[in-house]
């Protein structure tokens, strides 16, 4: 197996899949359609024996690939997955096929292209996920932008041009930081060892001492907050959301904001675990606050999408708690709560985007008594909705509850506030299901719509069956997970009390060139 | 034991759920109707049968755990579906399944002409499903799957005729209203497992006495947060306003899961919890306060309210009260006692409210009833057992249940609680009378529209009525008070509650019992003759007791405004709240701040841009001044 | 002979008045004929520093100078030609956009 490359090819099929795509012509629709479900099924079925071959138990990288990329600097074509990225990456391929699938009604103009974008979006998003050299995962990071923009920005609402820009350059202004980081550790790393290398590894045995750490700290996490997004680096998502076609809501939403968790996860607290300690209670007060904040302003919103916009502030706020828990279960809770934010959160945009196609409205006002008219609707509505209050027996609870007993954990107070999160939930999502679906029929054209068709129900199954699988038997997603869990945990004690007991180190840049050793020395 | 003992008893209604999901639609409403009660039957079947088997085995060993998988297993958390079988669950599994099934009988003759048959069935079984896995879990977050569960299914119960905006509105309040005592619940059950590191019963139990110092705040905090979770699932004082909202739902459904089963969970859980309880001293009297004070307020409201329907919530929220008493005072076996025998004559007098409902044409006014007593003989005599065993007149089966309530409190020495009951017995003796005779006797006062179409319910609703009647009148002769040894409940108990502090306290004098027998007896006897003279004998009375005590009367009729209070002391501040925080604060101030540095830059170069002219000689002009500032400067050198 | 600084002086006052002419005229001919003046005022001042260094190279560089002086006057004057066709000017005011 492991001369398969098993990686490169999940990340540049969907590109090639693009690119083909590209090659037809713009008025064969259904052949367009039908490449790119082909496409991303493939990409899925690719992905799937990731579950079945990762071994859980296994330290280190599995299916890793490396190959000199630019070996002038130094960087690396490093591929890599554990427990974490897989199941991030299957995350991604799933819902890629229900994002395309989902849209073959909703997208008629430039079809072409926009299958090729999501395509194109799929590699980047993959990519991110699976690099382990940081150029090669910063180059995926950015790369992912572009299709997202294209996404808002042409296909998008009205607003498109304002939500797409405001997405763009707020991402932007956060990797430019994170690059900036990157560099520093490049050259930190040289300065040291003596090789240019963008490898994770390198710099996950970097010792840095805790004055430089809360720097570059604050780089990498404010990319990574912007992307969460955090309170108070938020207000791009309602937006964005609004503006966004159902697709790229149903991306943004369940993989897009991942990537700042992730990032969390694989890159700022390892590395900088005496600087993340540090600011922990800062991260800690404004995942609170926007779990908390993100409801009550969601529970006000007119508009559906922003509902669940809002509604994500608040989701991605348990899982930024979970994992400052620091501790096995509110690690493993917010692995499973950015799973289960993807599927639910995924879902529920899908669902906005099925009453949006027939009636070109996603005022909550316009609405009521949906039900007797769209009753598979309505149910599955209903089941996706309960997910995302977390009730018992769906996947919700699982993500919540880790999170809460390990929060609980480390300081009980936060778990009493992130805990007012359960009843806040409850309120702005039944309320909103309350006006949309009870009641009667209040608009005469609701009388009329049309219930799911076959395909969207073929498009929700997957879903439904994910969102009971996960609650009823989380072990085998956990199982996958812990091992990788640990290991950073491990990882970033080591590196902390190995900087803790560094002498005060120089200053970023200042220090003194152990021989300045050309690039060209490296090999 | 390799044939399933256990796990298939909350399996049977899920499977039915699956079924109906999917071929529901081809069975149509009969065989709808049979799967949903065969399935619920079977469960009846498998219950008695495990609990011929616990009855099987010797006193000191009687619990069944059965082990179905590991749920999840995170570090050292970890929690398996597993079911546990005891006296305790046994007794609760019965009354679920048992109750369970005659309300799914009978509602198979009350919604026979609702267009949403199918659904119906769908929900009451999934509605089973969860019940049976909150009272058969053997650890804390199995219940709370359980429990949440039927918090679900009340939500979609109660919101079943989901087209009527106020039955969508009560739905929704009572599940938000769970929520606050779930997120009781849930910090309770962090708190314990921070503690004594594990959410099994067994364990948690044996370690507890180990880690937490009796009376020590750890634990009374956990227990109080579990018993907010208990107030919130069984309507007591603060989280009670849903229940009388509740009777939006369908009257079977107000049956099963607002009078029987559901809102008895927080008491079950008290119960299975009461070797935490029993650590807290300081909760456990909260319990018993919290538990009077509900019993006597919501005793109160009855007395003037004249939606049928609503009289019974206050009622059941009443009866909880007592059982809450009960546990309070650590007499748990009174508390699980009174549990069942609710479940007989409450399920009893819903189901006859909801025949009555259901002959009148859907009236529900009190005001609008009377005279009944001949046109429906079969409701009239079930509904009259249910309310002569409610008012706890001897011997039927509320009588039994209540006396040993009210003596256990006295015995331990809470005789202001007792008094409260007491003087709550009597009013529940009044306002059920009230009901019984404005329903059923005097003149009649049906609108000639509804007394046209008066009929008696047909045999699938009468049948379970008179099973519970049945029950009513007898199933409290398992609890004859003053038996050597304890009576028949109380020893079947006694393997769960060995040694709890009610239980073992010195048993009262025979004089003093029969002297607290009597009096209890006295009051129901007070209320049921004040309500025969005020509504029957002489018909101005109430209208001038209206008048006498206006004030009272005004207070009680509104519930004593708390629905306005919590709209106005919560509900409004928040939703305010709220507008705000968007309008002002994310749309303005951090959305204005992210604006404000955009529009910055868009300043900065607008001002720039006057130096981009477009005219080749401006830039000339520049060229040349920059050329020359660079010769000066190098001139300077 | 001429001292230098004559010469000098001469090519320092024609690039002045090339400078100014670029700068204050507004027909595109004449600015362009002023450009044309710096460039030739460089070449004087070339000339006069390979007499005075007895060195042919200043002499070489006029030749450049002019070649490229040469090539520079067909394609502005075949510049200014399309603009007047187009414009039917050739005031440099009126040209401030980029597109045509």
């Amino acid at each position: 197996m492991a001369h398969v490359p098993w990686l490169t090819l999940l990340i540049f099929l969907p590109l090639a899949g693009a690119a083909l795509i590209m090659l037809l012509p713009p008025s064969r629709g259904r052949a367009i359609r039908g490449l790119a479900t082909g496409v991303a099924a493939a990409e899925l079925v690719l992905s799937l024996p990731l579950w079945w071959l990762l071994v859980p138990g296994q330290t280190g990288w599995q299916f890793e690939e490396r190959h000199p990329w630019l070996p002038l600097l130094g960087a690396s074509y490093h591929l890599g997955a554990d427990g974490i990225s897989v199941m991030l990456v299957l995350l991604t391929t799933v819902l890629s096929v229900l994002a395309v699938v989902g849209s073959y009604t909703a997208v008629e103009k430039r079809a072409r292209e926009f299958y090729a974008s999501l395509l194109a979006l799929e590699t980047g998003m993959i990519g991110t996920f699976l690099a382990i050299d940081l150029l090669l995962f910063y180059v995926f990071w950015e790369a992912m932008l572009v299709p997202m923009y294209l996404l808002i920005g042409v296909w998008g609402g009205p607003r498109r041009v304002y939500a797409a820009i405001k997405f763009f350059l707020y991402t932007m202004a956060g990797s430019v930081l994170m690059l900036v980081a990157i560099l520093s550790l490049y050259y930190m790393n040289r300065n040291l060892t003596g090789t240019a290398t963008f490898d994770l590894d390198a710099f996950y045995r970097l010792p840095i001492g805790p004055a430089q750490q809360s720097l570059l700290f604050l780089a990498f996490a404010v990319a990574f907050a912007i992307k969460v997004p955090m309170f108070p680096f938020h207000t791009w998502l309602p937006d964005a959301h609004v503006e966004a076609p159902t697709a790229g809501s149903v991306i943004l939403a369940a993989i897009l904001l991942k990537m700042g968790t992730f990032g969390f996860i694989r890159y700022a607290i390892p590395l900088f675990p005496v600087a993340s300690a540090h600011w922990a209670p800062w991260i800690v007060t404004l995942s609170i606050v926007g779990i908390i904040y993100g409801a009550l302003v969601a529970m006000v919103q007119p508009d559906l999408k922003k509902l669940v916009a809002y509604s994500s502030v608040s989701h991605l706020g348990f899982c930024m708690l979970g994992m400052y828990a620091m501790n096995a279960q509110g690690l493993a809770g917010s692995m499973m709560q950015m799973i289960n934010h993807g599927i639910s959160t995924g879902a529920l945009f899908m669902l906005v985007g099925v009453v949006y196609e027939r009636r070109h409205t996603r005022m909550i006002a316009d609405f009521g008594g949906l039900w007797k008219p769209l009753p598979v609707y309505g149910a599955v509505f209903l089941v996706v909705m309960l997910s995302s209050i977390g009730l018992p027996g769906t996947n919700g609870f699982i993500g919540e509850f880790l999170v809460l007993l390990g929060v609980f954990r480390a300081a009980p107070l936060w778990a009493v506030l992130a805990a007012t999160g359960v009843i806040l939930s409850a309120v702005y999502m039944l309320w909103m299901f309350q006006r949309v679906m009870f009641g009667p029929v209040t608009h005469a054209e609701n009388q009329k719509l049309s219930d799911l068709t076959l395909r969207e129900r073929l498009v929700f199954a997957p879903i439904i069956l994910l969102i009971f699988w996960i609650g009823f038997a989380p072990q085998p997603f956990l199982s996958r997970m812990q091992p990788a869990l640990d290991h950073t945990l491990e990882l970033a004690n080591q590196r902390k009390e190995r900087s803790l007991r560094m002498p005060e180190a120089r200053a970023p840049g200042t220090a003194a060139p152990v021989a300045d050793r050309a690039p060209g020395a490296v090999r | 034991m390799n044939f399933p003992l256990l796990w298939i008893i909350p399996a049977l209604p899920l499977a039915a759920v699956g079924l109906n999901l999917l071929i529901g639609d081809r069975l149509g409403k009969r065989g709808t109707a049979w799967l949903a009660c065969g399935a619920v039957g079977l469960a009846f079947a498998f219950a008695v049968r495990a609990v011929l088997r616990l009855a099987g085995l010797p006193e000191a060993d009687r619990t069944i755990v059965e082990n179905a998988y590991t749920w999840m297993r995170v570090g050292d958390f970890s929690a398996s579906v597993a079911f546990l079988l005891d006296p305790l669950s046994a007794v609760m599994c019965l009354v679920v399944t048992g109750v369970g099934f005659l309300i799914h009988v009978y509602s198979v003759g009350y919604m026979a002409h609702d267009p949403s048959f199918r659904r119906f069935f769908l929900y009451l079984n999934l509605f089973m499903f969860a019940m049976l896995t909150l009272v058969l879990a053997d650890n804390f977050l199995l219940m709370f799957v359980g429990w949440e569960g039927v918090g679900l299914c009340s939500y979609l119960l109660i919101g079943f005729w989901y087209e009527r905006p106020s039955a969508a509105e009560a739905g929704k309040k009572a599940f938000v209203m769970n929520r606050i005592g779930d997120f009781g619940f849930i910090l309770g059950m962090l708190l314990l497992f921070a503690w004594a590191g594990s959410l099994q019963y067994d364990r948690l139990f044996a370690i507890a006495p180990h880690v937490f110092v009796k009376g020590a705040a750890a634990i009374t905090i956990a227990t109080l947060l579990l018993f907010l979770g208990a107030t919130g699932k069984s309507a007591q004082i603060p989280l009670y306003t849903w229940l009388p909202d509740a009777m939006e739902g369908p009257t079977p459904v107000s049956a099963l899961i607002h009078a029987a089963t559901m809102v008895t969970a927080g008491v079950y859980m008290v119960a299975r919890c009461h070797p935490l309880f029993l650590l807290a001293p300081a909760s456990l009297e909260t319990v018993a306060v919290v538990g009077a004070a509900t019993a006597l307020f919501a005793a109160t409201i009855g007395l003037a309210q004249n939606d049928i329907k609503r009289v019974l919530a206050y009622s059941t929220v009443s009866q909880l009260g007592y059982m809450f008493m009960a546990c309070g005072v650590g007499a748990f076996t009174a508390g699980i006692f009174h549990l069942m025998t609710h479940a007989f004559f409450k399920a009893l007098l819903f189901l006859g409210a909801g025949s009555v409902i259901h002959a009148l044409s859907d009236e529900q006014d009190l005001r609008r009833m009377g005279g009944l007593a001949g046109k429906l003989p079969w409701t009239h005599g079930t509904m009259l057992v249910a309310t002569l065993a409610i008012a706890g007149i001897p011997p039927l089966a509320g009588f039994f249940s209540k006396d040993e309530i009210l003596s256990r409190a006295f015995a331990s020495g809470h005789s202001g609680v007792w008094l409260v009951g007491l003087v709550g017995a009597a009013l529940t003796a009044f306002y059920m009378f009230r009901l019984y005779i404005l329903a059923f006797r005097g003149p009649s006062r049906l609108s000639h529209e509804a007394e046209h179409h008066l009929h008696e319910s047909p045999p699938s609703m009468i049948i379970p009525l008179v099973v519970l009647a049945a029950l009513s009148a007898v199933g409290g002769l398992v609890g004859q008070p003053m038996q050597e040894g304890g009576h028949l409940f109380e020893r079947w108990m006694r393997p769960v509650f060995e040694g709890a502090g009610g239980e073992a306290a010195a048993p009262l004098s025979p004089r003093t019992e029969w002297t607290l027998i009597a009096l209890s007896v006295a009051a129901a006897a007070l209320g049921i003759y004040g309500a025969y003279r005020t509504y029957l004998v002489e018909p101005g009375l109430a209208a001038r007791l209206r008048e006498r005590l206006r004030a009272f009367h005004q207070a009680v009729l509104h519930k004593y405004w708390i629905d306005e209070l919590y709209d106005a002391l919560v509900v409004a501040p928040v939703y305010h709240l709220s507008q705000r925080l968007w309008r002002f604060w994310d749309e303005r101030i951090v959305d204005g701040m992210v604006n404000g540095v955009a529009y910055t830059f868009e300043g900065v170069s607008a001002l720039l841009r006057l130096f981009q002219t477009g005219f080749v000689g401006t830039y000339a002009l520049f060229f040349t001044l920059g050329v020359l500032v660079i010769l000066i400067e190098l001139g300077r050198r | 002979m001429i001292p230098a600084s004559w010469s000098l002086l001469l090519s320092a006052v024609v690039f002045t008045i090339g400078v100014i002419g670029v700068l204050v005229r507004r027909n595109a001919i004449v600015i362009f004929m002023s450009v044309e003046l710096m460039l030739n005022s460089g070449n004087l001042a070339f000339v006069a520093f390979a007499r005075q260094l007895n060195s042919l190279d200043g002499q070489v560089f006029v030749f450049f100078v002019m070649t490229v002086a040469a090539a520079e006057v067909a394609v502005g004057l075949a510049i200014i030609v399309n603009l007047f066709r187009l414009r039917e000017s050739v005031f440099v005011d009126e040209i401030n956009l980029l597109k045509g």
